[in-house]
Order: C-alpha cells, then structure tokens, then sequence
C-alpha cells in the first residue's frame, strides 16, 4: 500500500479534503471505506473579524467599520480587496437607492461614535475603580481579608478565590457585601500579601494598577467590646 | 431572545445533563435538524457530557465543554447556535431576506414578509416549502454566512400569499447576547 501511494500523493492529498472516499478507492481496502463512510462532514471555517467578532462581511453593519477596515487591512489584504474594493462597493450601492445609501452611511458614523464613546466611558470608568483589601477584625487576634472591586478589571472571581485559597492554604470565598456586591472573603489577615500578589499579578489576579489599590482596616465598634 | 442576556444575572444555574436525557436530546436533534449522527458526534461527542445552563423566562442553552451548542425554548424545538450553524450550514433549511432587513435583524426585530419575499429576499420554491414554526437559517442578501436563526411563524406559502406581519421570529442573531459570549 505504502509504494502504490506514493506515486498517487499529490492527488491523494488535494482529494483528502473534499472527499476522502476518493482517494481510498484505489487500494479498496474494506476497513478504508467503512470509514470513509462514517466520516463526519469537516466544519466550514469562517473567518471572524478580530474586531467586532462578526464574520467578515457584516464587519459593515458593526459599530466600527473603520477599525474592521484598518484590521482586515494588515491581516489579509486579499480578502480586504474582496470586501472592500471599489467595484465590491460599487456593486452594493447598485442595489440601494442613493437617498438610502446617504441614510445608511450617516446610520454607520452616528454608530461608530456611538459606540466610541460608550468604549471611552468604560475605560475611564475602569481607571477610575479601586480594589480594596479590607482587614475586618473577627475576634481580637482573627481577621478576614475581604477584597472588593476586582471585577471591574474582568477578573473572574470565582477563579481568583480559588488561587487565593490555593496560595493561602485557607478558606477563600466570593460573598455578596452589605451593599450586595461580589467580593472575595479570605480568612486569616493576608492583606499585605494579596497587595504583593496583585502588584506581581501572579495567575488570574492581573491587570490591575497597584495605584488603585487601597488597604482598609476595619475594627469592630468600640461599644461592643 | 438574547437581547439582553447577561451570564451573571439572567443565569440560573449550570446542571450536567443525565444520559438518558441526553439520549433523548440526541435523538430529538437528529429528527429536527438534518444532521449526519457523525457530524453530531464530532460537535458533541459522546463522552462528553452536556451540560445543562438554565436561563431565565424558561430558555436552556446547552453547552459542550461550556461552549454553548445549541438553545431551546420551554421544551420547543432546539436551535443551534450561530457559531455552529456557521460551520455546518446545511443542517437548517435556509430564508434569505434582502439587504434593507439586515440592519433590523441585527438589532433583533423578527422578520417580515415583505423582507422576504422582495427581490432581494429568498424563500424556497413550493415544492420544498417550510411548514410553519420550523427552525430556519436566515441568511443575507449577497451574503455567504447565516445572521440569524429563527422560527417561522407562517409557512413559507403563506408568507408569499399574505405578505404582511411577522414571518420568522428571531431567536438569536449576528451580534446578540449569546453571541457575544463565547463560554458560558
């Protein structure tokens, strides 16, 4: 089989991807053909825009065909002529009235900036945030650490929680505050080492700017003790 | 459908799926959709098991490996998702609406008659017509890729005969909630 086929593999090849059965006839061995049979239909490969995600040629019904453009532009050049080159724009605009065709690209740029500034707000809206690593005292010599606002940073909680368990050898868990939001609770005082940990962004604790970091020492009230 | 989906509200729990459950989700994906048990099988093996992600207002996504596969609607019909329904477009029958209903599609109207019936619009011939409430690909106009899928709500006959109102209900498109996320 093995000498027969080497004559045969260039073709063989070209002819693997579209129809395996093909290429196997030749040698006719049973077991090749039952296979070839039960052979799962191979996915279509669709390229994404790295942008907006959207497959490529709705890139101009997304909120930022420009930086679609500029991406495909470096990327793929072939498939960028193909999407956007004159004759390919022309051919679109046939089908569209002008009035409509002015509408829709006014629609675009208003969606852009749109869409713009929605991406600047939440930015400045992420520099802004701040991590607290707050000491709460349990009883006189116990504390637990609770840290607050890692979620801003797209740090997923439950994952952190777990490193820091992991780290700490101690119990970590994610528990809704007073004010019913999502902050990691770990137990023992470890303040200072989960600020090193963020400053070194050890596993999935990354990405936050330690300026952004505050520690916090809550006591017990005076009046109980 | 998923408009306004966010995993960290709408979520109400991830459950793995029993066997015989998923035998007979198997087995209903098998009749609904015209899918090879082959190619199922290399979309979701065997061995690995579903999970079970329940949503709120009674939608299930279910979910291979916590990539979402495919969707359904109280216990209606499963629609596949638009990532799967990309790479094996064959398995749903396909509507083709024109060029003007894209943009409304993509902010998660339903679709039209008119849409799909215009010169730009595609519906197949008689002799294959859809029935109503059938699970269907919607493509584009001079588009290769599928941007949405949804549930017809006449059949494709009707939709040509009456040409007014909703024909297919969008239940999940280019662009949406579900779309946006990859993992669940």
């Amino acid at each position: 089989m093995g000498r027969k086929n080497r004559g045969q593999s260039p073709p063989r090849q070209a002819a693997a991807a579209a129809a395996p059965a093909d290429g196997e006839a030749g040698s006719s061995s049973l077991q090749a053909q039952a296979e070839a049979v039960k052979e799962p239909t191979p996915p279509i490969t669709v390229m994404y825009c790295a942008v907006c995600s959207f497959p490529l040629e709705y890139c101009e019904f997304g909120s930022s065909l420009t930086r679609c453009k500029e991406w495909l532009k470096e990327e793929n050049e072939e498939l960028y002529n193909k999407y956007y080159s004159e004759e390919a724009l022309q051919a679109k605009i046939g089908t569209l009235s002008l009035e409509a065709q002015t509408k829709l690209e006014k629609d675009t740029a208003k969606k852009e900036a749109k869409a713009e500034a929605k991406a600047d707000a939440a930015l400045k809206k992420k520099l802004a945030s701040t991590v607290t690593i707050k000491r709460i005292e349990r009883t006189k010599r116990k504390h637990v650490t609770a840290i607050h606002g890692l979620e801003a940073f797209s740090i997923d909680l439950k994952k952190a929680a777990k490193q820091l368990a992991g780290r700490f050898a101690t119990g970590a868990s994610v528990t809704k505050n007073a004010q019913g939001l999502d902050e990691i609770v770990v137990q023992g005082d470890v303040s200072d080492e989960v600020l090193e940990i963020l400053e070194k962004g050890e596993g999935v604790l990354k990405g936050v700017p330690i300026d952004n970091v505050q520690i916090v020492e809550d006591k017990k009230k005076k009046a109980e003790s | 459908m998923f408009k306004k989906f966010s995993p960290a509200t709408d979520i109400a729990g991830h459950t793995p799926v029993k066997t015989s459950v998923q035998r007979q989700i198997r087995a209903a994906v098998l009749s609904q959709w015209k899918i090879e048990p082959e190619t199922l099988e290399a979309v979701w093996p065997k061995k690995e098991g579903l999970v079970h992600v329940k949503c709120r207002e009674h939608v299930s996504v279910y979910t291979v490996n916590s990539e979402p596969v495919f969707f359904q609607h109280f216990d209606g019909p499963f629609y596949p998702t638009l990532r799967l329904l990309h790479k094996y477009p064959y398995i749903l029958p396909k509507v083709q609406v024109d060029r003007g209903a894209i943009r409304f599609l993509l902010a998660g109207a339903h679709m039209m008659c008119p849409g799909l019936t215009s010169q730009g619009g595609r519906l197949p011939p008689a002799e294959e017509a859809i029935p109503a409430e059938q699970v269907v690909a919607i493509h584009a106009e001079n588009k290769e890729h599928a941007v949405g899928v949804g549930l017809t709500k006449l059949s494709t006959e009707d939709m040509k005969k009456i040409n007014k109102g909703v024909a297919v209900e969008t239940a999940a498109y280019l662009g949406d909630d579900l779309w946006a996320h990859q993992k669940l």
